[in-house]
């Protein structure tokens, strides 16, 4: 009889290290996909007992949660609403969220890793769990100069801190108010909900970092003109100026903006043909240095790589052309280049910073309720755009761009700004979109700005990015510098 | 059984001599603070963690039970002095831990007063061990229970049969395992496996010769007697009406793994086993073509994900909410009190080990299966060690139907196995449950004395 009772034993035993098997599969293997699963709604109803972290930009509060007395706990809420939307996205209680809300939910719930212990000391002093705070880099008197000067346009704009990558503005408008999505009246969430997706000016897409993607137009000159230096060539190098151009193998011409020859010569210099946004020079240039040149040096600058900010940034592109004239369109930020305004403000960064380009950030800490540091920023570097004597060329031509020539209207007295413009057209009448980057002071740059002014800034195709998109910038420029 | 002689080995002597009754009860009482602590504190966190205050009613209610297990040990030093040591104090903590489970399920859901399950689960509790002290103080001698073997047969299939009769069957619940007269509801499947285990050992060992013997032998494997072939026939027809009438795979289980289990330890022919698994894999599979409830939880076993069946009327929302539950707990739990295991129905019967794993997380389910691993180990040492067969069986099949539940249940709501609709023993809420796995504690604690009683007369006799 013992013999089969040690039988059964080892049956016992394995029963038993089975239901330890599968228990452990469940709640440790599996865990993460359970709880992302949909209809788990307790991962739902957990977030609303957490005391969800503040999203702060400096001293100010721009996301918090405040006690409801509800079932929910705890009410979200932005007290900036639409000033800081593109930067904090939006939080609903079913679990929708986007911009920080969404891509630090595991540090704003108290979730992630390096909060282990806090939760099990939660668990243990039976304390309702907090999430952590989010400092971003974002600076408010900055935010603030940037909403105000955007104005009612439909665009966006980024600021830079060039020699850490810090962001220090991000508006995109339309924009969007998140309060009224963090109610937590179902039917009104919803409703606000479909008002916004409804609307034609897509509130919810923060076109800084993504959304339908903009040629970059002229602005796109200056990293063409930075393949031509690193390709050996000099501001002074000269290039053929006719007062129109065929494309090879169309009957499509092409003018300069202006109409007529880039100035008066047979031929025009590169610092020239960029000081007065050329388009036929640059379209020869291009075709010229050839396209993998050039995408080498978007590449550098940026384009095709994923960044994250945390969010992530739709990466802009330089593609493939599938002819000559095509390469030749896109030389100068025509045809199908598609880039984001983080993207051109990262360009100008790179050049600032002495050709080294930092990946952009907003998050400047995240602390624990003890205060603890779970996350501190550091500069992070991409990698080297152009050298130091390239970015000192560039710095000359942007400056000269500004200072008398097609960008004249980021001009700050006292102080060297360097830029570029860009009138992007998007088809025969279709509005242009309007462009401008670049950074100050030049000698000691502290900002580098892009902005994007779509839909023709309202008058069609009789907006500027000088006119338009330059004042713009020089608004958050002098807040920078004034700060 | 090896006879000491007085050449044997000294050591062996004296230590059998110096372990004295008063040091296991020691050892018992010591172990019962330790579970009486566990359920205190278990209880007290229940009502912090969800509350923020203590319900001193709850604690002076469960003072009653808590007190009567007390009563429990000191009957045990006076009528089982070489009791199993570990028994009361793993059947203590564990029936503690429902109970503040199950108050926990009350607070979140609303209940109060005599509508509060952990109020009712207290008051069983304090039924069940009265019942469990009796019980130890009239069964002096197990091998009575041989005598009523047939009468427990009769009795035991009785008590299956009940939930079905007209007038008396509740089938409100899913599975009709209930029977309701008047305001009293009871499930009579709970008592009927004590005497099904008490029937089998009483049979088993007068039968077990005839059933040894070996007919032909086919493919290698050496058949038991055609002639012989009565017995087990009958058990799985039983298993299968149970299925059918009774709608209740887990029960059907539970009984039939428990006779294969005890034919198998009685007679040594692994054959018996071969047998019982082909007759249950066949009757499963018919159950499986043609009852639609069995068809259903075998498809909310194997594709509980599915959306369809997710949502379909008894289909998977029970499981996979449980599931949630459970991963929701992760490693460490989301604490007593915290998390939501109200959510999942019937969090406080059923599902009550969802419930734990879900605020205790893995660390406690481990420690869960770990005291009924002991639990069952406890009583199949008896097996091992007893001097009679009869009581060896009846300990073996005792333990193993704990142990069996067990896997049946918690496996069902891992998805090991279907789930079926059985309860956690001393855990889920529900008094006829609580009573019998009590009386099975009762009679491993009598069992188990009997063990220990004789090596240590047969030592002292050698020794002289």
């Amino acid at each position: 009889m013992n013999k089969e009772l040690r039988r059964v034993s080892v049956l016992v035993l394995a029963m038993f290290l089975a239901l330890c098997a599968s228990t452990s599969i469940i709640q440790v293997v599996q865990q993460e996909q359970l709880q992302a699963d949909p209809r788990n709604t307790r991962t739902l109803y957990a977030s609303f007992s957490v005391e969800r972290g503040p999203i702060l930009a400096g001293d100010t509060v721009i996301a918090q949660s405040v006690p409801s007395g509800d079932q929910y706990k705890y009410q979200r809420t932005y007290p900036h609403g639409e000033l800081y939307s593109a930067v904090t996205g939006y939080f609903t209680i079913h679990g929708e969220k986007t911009g920080l809300e969404g891509t630090l939910n595991d540090y704003l719930t108290g979730r992630a890793s390096q909060q282990f212990l806090d939760r099990l000391n939660g668990i243990l002093t039976g304390q309702n769990p907090r999430g952590a705070t989010v400092l971003t880099t974002i600076d408010p008197v900055v935010q603030q100069a940037a909403w105000d000067a955007l104005g009612d346009l439909q665009g966006a704009v980024v600021a830079i801190e060039p020699s850490t990558g810090r962001i220090l503005a991000m508006v995109s408008k339309p924009s969007f108010d998140p309060n009224p999505l963090a109610g937590h009246d179902q039917p009104g969430v919803i409703s606000a909900y479909d008002a916004l997706l409804a609307d034609p000016g897509d509130p919810l897409v923060n076109r800084s970092i993504g959304g339908a993607l903009n040629p970059p137009g002229s602005t796109f000159k200056v990293v063409v003109t930075a393949a031509a230096l690193a390709a050996g060539m000099s501001p002074d190098t000269q290039i053929p100026n006719p007062p129109s151009y065929t494309l090879p193998g169309t009957s499509t011409t092409i003018t300069n903006s202006e109409g007529g020859a880039c100035g008066g010569g047979e031929t025009v210099s590169i610092a020239d043909a960029l000081r007065f946004s050329c388009n036929i020079p640059f379209a020869q240039l291009g075709a010229q240095l050839g396209y993998d040149a050039i995408l080498k040096q978007a590449r550098a600058f940026g384009f095709e790589s994923e960044f994250q900010v945390p969010m992530g940034v739709t990466p802009s592109v330089f593609p493939r052309p599938e002819s000559e004239a095509q390469l030749m369109l896109q030389s100068f930020g025509q045809g199908n280049d598609r880039v984001t305004p983080l993207q051109m403000a990262m360009v100008s960064a790179a050049i600032a910073n002495d050709g080294e380009l930092l990946r952009p950030n907003l998050v400047e800490r995240v602390s624990a309720p003890d205060l603890s540091v779970l996350h501190e920023f550091r500069p992070e570097a991409f990698g080297r755009s152009v050298s130091p004597d390239v970015a000192a060329s560039l710095t000359q031509l942007m400056v000269a761009n500004v200072a008398n020539g097609a960008a004249g209207n980021a001009r700050i007295s006292g102080v060297d700004v360097a830029g570029k413009t860009g009138t992007a057209q998007n088809g025969t009448n279709e509005p242009y979109t309007l462009w401008f980057t670049g950074f100050a002071p030049a000698d000691d740059p502290q900002v580098a700005v892009a902005v994007v002014v779509e839909n023709g800034g309202g008058r069609g195709q009789s907006g500027f990015g000088n006119t338009i998109a330059a004042p713009v910038a020089k608004k958050v420029i002098e807040a920078v510098l004034n700060r | 059984m090896s006879a000491t002689t007085a050449t044997g080995p000294l050591t062996t002597t004296i230590r059998i001599r110096l372990r004295t009754p008063a040091r296991l009860r020691n050892l018992e009482l010591l172990l019962i603070v330790v579970a009486l602590g566990v359920a205190a504190a278990a209880l007290a966190l229940v009502d912090l963690g969800a509350v923020g205050e203590l319900d001193t009613e709850m604690f002076a209610l469960v003072a009653l039970p808590a007190g009567l297990v007390l009563v429990l040990h000191i009957a045990e030093r006076i009528v089982a002095p070489e009791g199993d040591p570990f028994v009361v104090p793993i059947a203590t903590a564990l029936t503690g831990l429902g109970i503040a489970m199950i108050h926990r399920i009350d607070i979140a859901e609303g209940y109060e007063g005599w509508a509060a399950y952990g109020v009712r689960q207290a008051v069983w509790a304090t039924i069940a061990i009265l019942i469990a002290i009796a019980g130890l103080v009239i069964v002096r001698n197990h091998r009575v229970l041989q005598r009523y073997r047939y009468i427990a047969m009769f009795v035991g299939i009785l008590l299956l049969l009940l939930p079905v009769l007209p007038g008396i069957g509740d089938t409100g619940a899913n599975a009709d395992v209930w029977v309701r007269i008047g305001f009293f509801s009871m499930q009579p499947g709970e008592f009927a496996k004590i005497l099904l285990a008490v029937f089998f050992a009483g049979y088993l060992v007068t039968a077990r010769d005839s059933l040894s013997m070996v007919g032909r032998s086919i493919l290698g494997l050496r058949l038991p007697r055609a002639r012989d072939l009565g017995p087990i026939l009958v058990v799985w027809i039983l298993s299968m009406g149970v299925i059918v009438i009774q709608r209740d795979l887990g029960t059907a289980l539970l009984y039939f793994g428990l006779f294969l289990v005890m034919l198998y330890v009685a007679t040594g022919r692994g054959s018996w086993i071969f047998i019982g698994l082909a007759l249950f894999a066949v009757g499963g599979w018919a159950a499986t073509r043609v009852l639609p409830y069995v068809q259903g939880r075998f498809a909310n076993w194997l594709d509980a994900f599915n959306p369809e069946i997710y949502e379909r009327e008894g289909g998977s929302y029970q499981l996979v909410q449980g599931i949630f539950g459970l991963a929701d707990g992760g490693l460490v739990g989301t604490g007593l009190g915290r998390g939501r295991p109200d959510i999942v129905p019937l969090a406080e019967s059923d599902y009550i080990i969802a419930s734990l794993g879900e605020e205790l997380g893995l660390i406690g389910l481990f420690a869960i299966l770990a005291l009924y691993l002991i639990f069952v180990a406890r009583g199949l040492r008896i097996g091992v060690a007893g001097q009679d067969d009869f009581g060896r069986l009846l300990a073996v099949g005792l333990s193993f139907v704990v142990g069996l539940q067990v896997f049946i249940v918690i496996g069902g709501v891992t998805r090991i196995i279907p789930l079926t609709g059985l309860t956690t023993p001393f855990l889920a809420a529900g008094g006829s449950s609580l009573v019998a796995n009590w009386l099975i504690a009762a009679l491993l604690l009598r069992l188990s004395d009997a063990v220990r009683q004789q090596p240590h007369a047969i030592v002292e006799g050698g020794a002289s």
